[in-house]
């Protein structure tokens, strides 16, 4: 009976320091173990979802439309394309410049500009790209600050 | 198994409860707290607070059927091709022969001339050429001409209107600006030998950085001397370009449909208004505002108009030209004391991309002289439910409106759903007028032609 109580008690003491990580602004804390982009049991932390999600309804949604499947010719999908499904530093780098000239995706072009996001800060980065990743039928590894903040250092876009 | 940690006293078991009843406390908070983030209250419809005279009236669901547009009593509608591709502008031949022109390459061609050759309303003839793709398509004193998103070309016609040398088209305009944003030159021609091409803005509102918060609008605007207006160019003369006297009117964001009235012998636009209101300027417009404005407008065009683009938009609720924002508009300020007041206005972001004077004898007599006008859907009045996806009718008498607007030819989309997610079946583009007097809709999401008649 202890022991039970004893494991119970630990898992809900874990469970309380994920939270307080997460209120505390501090990055993802991913509650699954496992490494790699792909093919673990990795599930976001909620709380970064929902910050995600205002971030995406906020900035994101009048153009990448509310079921993220964008505008024929002018705005592409964020529907599992390699450009939101694949290496994290080139998409932080879309949202920290934009983008401006024809992009081609799925075979289908689009010309509208994008303009820069680089006034989010880099927890809302994360948590919205973390939220694309992970909504609308994608399904991909959490972007964390970390991560931001080193794309953003590196980050040298022309004529800034 | 065994407890490894050193088995304090009894108190110390309550502490661990303690701890646990904290953690659950803490979890259900948390679960409670977090919620629902969405902030856009679900209030309605794209129906106005102040004018409702412009607002959309709400569709008619009972009768929307998949792939059957809703049309007035006694019209009918057949298809006469089906699943064309991005068909958007149309032209008919005065024997009945249908030319699109595409905006991707179908089976490697970018026009198709159609024909019906059995009278069952479906085409059973097709030949495609041309391989650029673009939106423009007119015909005039024996010539197709058609446009890319530089240059206009037009072919010779024979006596059935086949085309005479479909892969040497002659260049008639040449070099005109395409810089990603409202790149399709849309064209038409009056009947004194005259073509007028559409060069978009590429440009929402003329900022410093396109669509970005808190950048500023450019006064003036570097666009306007070769691009946001409408350039006027002989029908016959080849490898014209920018000049001065083919400036023919000025501060027009992006006009897609447009059409020579030949009562009042002028040209009518239809101008796609700015976007992102809301976006750029939040603590001006909230969403509900900022889908329904501006007012996508209707203007009547001499040489040397100008309809205001970037400086200022169309209120269609305070009926007046308002100051954009971008240069220092707050909503409420008019401007544009020199540029021209619409003829009619829209609801904003439909997306006007097809405009035709009817000039036939097959409608009833209320329809002649009056104004279609295809609206492709919108995009922008996200969060709030997208419209359009229909073609309307304006009552015109001498070019000026003689009645409210009315929905002519609706379910594009499919149903209500479709529109308001704006993930349409079908999106009206072109608008043409067949030489018995039947109208033609394309829809460049599918490829789909509709042949529109009226049966006594």
């Amino acid at each position: 009976m202890k022991n039970i109580l004893f494991i119970f008690t630990t898992g809900a003491s874990l469970v309380l320091a994920t939270l307080l990580l997460s209120a505390a602004g501090v990055e993802n804390f991913v509650l699954a173990t496992g490494k790699g982009s792909f093919g673990t049991l990795q599930v976001p932390a909620q709380a970064s979802m929902e910050r995600g999600k205002q971030v995406y309804l906020q900035v994101c949604l009048a153009c990448h439309q509310v079921d993220a499947g964008g505008v024929q010719g002018m705005t592409p999908t964020l529907v599992k394309t390699t450009y939101v499904l694949g290496p994290k530093t080139p998409l932080i780098k879309i949202v920290l410049n934009g983008m401006t000239g024809a992009v081609t995706v799925n075979g289908d072009d689009f010309h509208n500009v994008m303009a820069p996001h680089s006034d989010l800060t880099d927890q809302q980065i994360a948590d919205v790209l973390t939220y694309v990743r992970n909504s609308f039928g994608n399904k991909a590894s959490a972007v964390t600050v970390t991560q931001v903040k080193a794309a953003r250092a590196a980050n040298k876009p022309a004529g800034k | 198994m065994q407890h490894s940690i050193h088995q304090p006293k009894r108190t110390s078991w309550k502490l661990f409860y303690l701890l646990m009843g904290l953690s659950l406390t803490g979890l259900i908070a948390c679960g409670a707290g977090g919620g629902n983030g969405n902030k856009t209250d679900s209030a309605s419809t794209a129906a106005a607070t102040a004018d409702t005279s412009w607002a959309l009236k709400p569709t008619d669901s009972a009768t929307m059927i998949s792939d059957s547009l809703k049309l007035p009593a006694g019209f009918a509608a057949t298809t006469l091709v089906e699943n064309l591709g991005r068909t958007r502008h149309i032209a008919v031949a005065p024997n009945g022969a249908v030319f699109v022109k595409l905006s991707k390459l179908q089976d490697g061609k970018g026009i198709y001339r159609l024909m019906d050759t059995n009278g069952d309303g479906k085409a059973d003839k097709s030949f495609g050429f041309c391989n650029y793709t673009g939106t423009g398509m007119a015909i005039r004193d024996g010539y197709l001409y058609a446009s890319s998103d530089t240059c206009v070309y037009r072919y010779k016609l024979d006596k059935d209107f086949n085309v005479v040398d479909p892969n040497h088209p002659e260049k008639i305009v040449t070099g005109l600006l395409a810089r990603g944003e409202h790149e399709p030159k849309a064209i038409t021609l009056d009947y004194s030998g005259n073509l007028y091409v559409n060069i978009g803005a590429y440009s929402n509102s003329c900022q410093l950085q396109d669509r970005t918060k808190g950048s500023p609008g450019q006064r003036p605007c570097p666009i306007l001397d070769s691009a946001g207006g409408i350039w006027q160019f002989k029908a016959d003369v080849p490898n014209q370009t920018y000049g001065d006297d083919h400036h023919y009117a000025t501060g027009l964001r992006n006009v897609v449909g447009f059409d020579w009235n030949q009562q009042t012998n002028s040209l009518f636009v239809m101008q796609h208004g700015r976007d992102q209101l809301h976006d750029l300027f939040p603590d001006i417009w909230d969403t509900k505002q900022s889908a329904e404005l501006p007012a996508e407008c209707m203007y009547e065009l001499h040489k040397g108009s100008d309809c205001g683009y970037p400086y200022i938009f169309y209120d269609q609720f305070q009926h007046k030209k308002i100051l954009a924002p971008e240069y220092g508009g707050d909503g409420k300020k008019t401007a544009g004391d020199s540029a021209q007041d619409p003829v009619m206005a829209f609801p904003g972001h439909l997306a006007p991309d097809g405009l035709l004077f009817y000039t036939g004898n097959q409608f009833p007599g209320r329809y002649k002289n009056g104004a279609f006008i295809a609206f492709h859907g919108s995009w922008n009045r996200a969060p709030e439910p997208q419209e359009g996806f229909f073609v309307v009718f304006a009552p015109f008498e001498n070019g000026k409106p003689t009645g409210k607007w009315e929905i002519f030819a609706n379910n594009f989309s499919g149903g209500d759903a479709q529109t308001a997610s704006g993930r349409a079946d079908h999106r009206p583009c072109g608008l043409a007028q067949g030489p018995d007097g039947s109208i033609y809709v394309t829809d460049d999401s599918k490829g789909f032609v509709w042949k529109i008649s009226y049966k006594q």
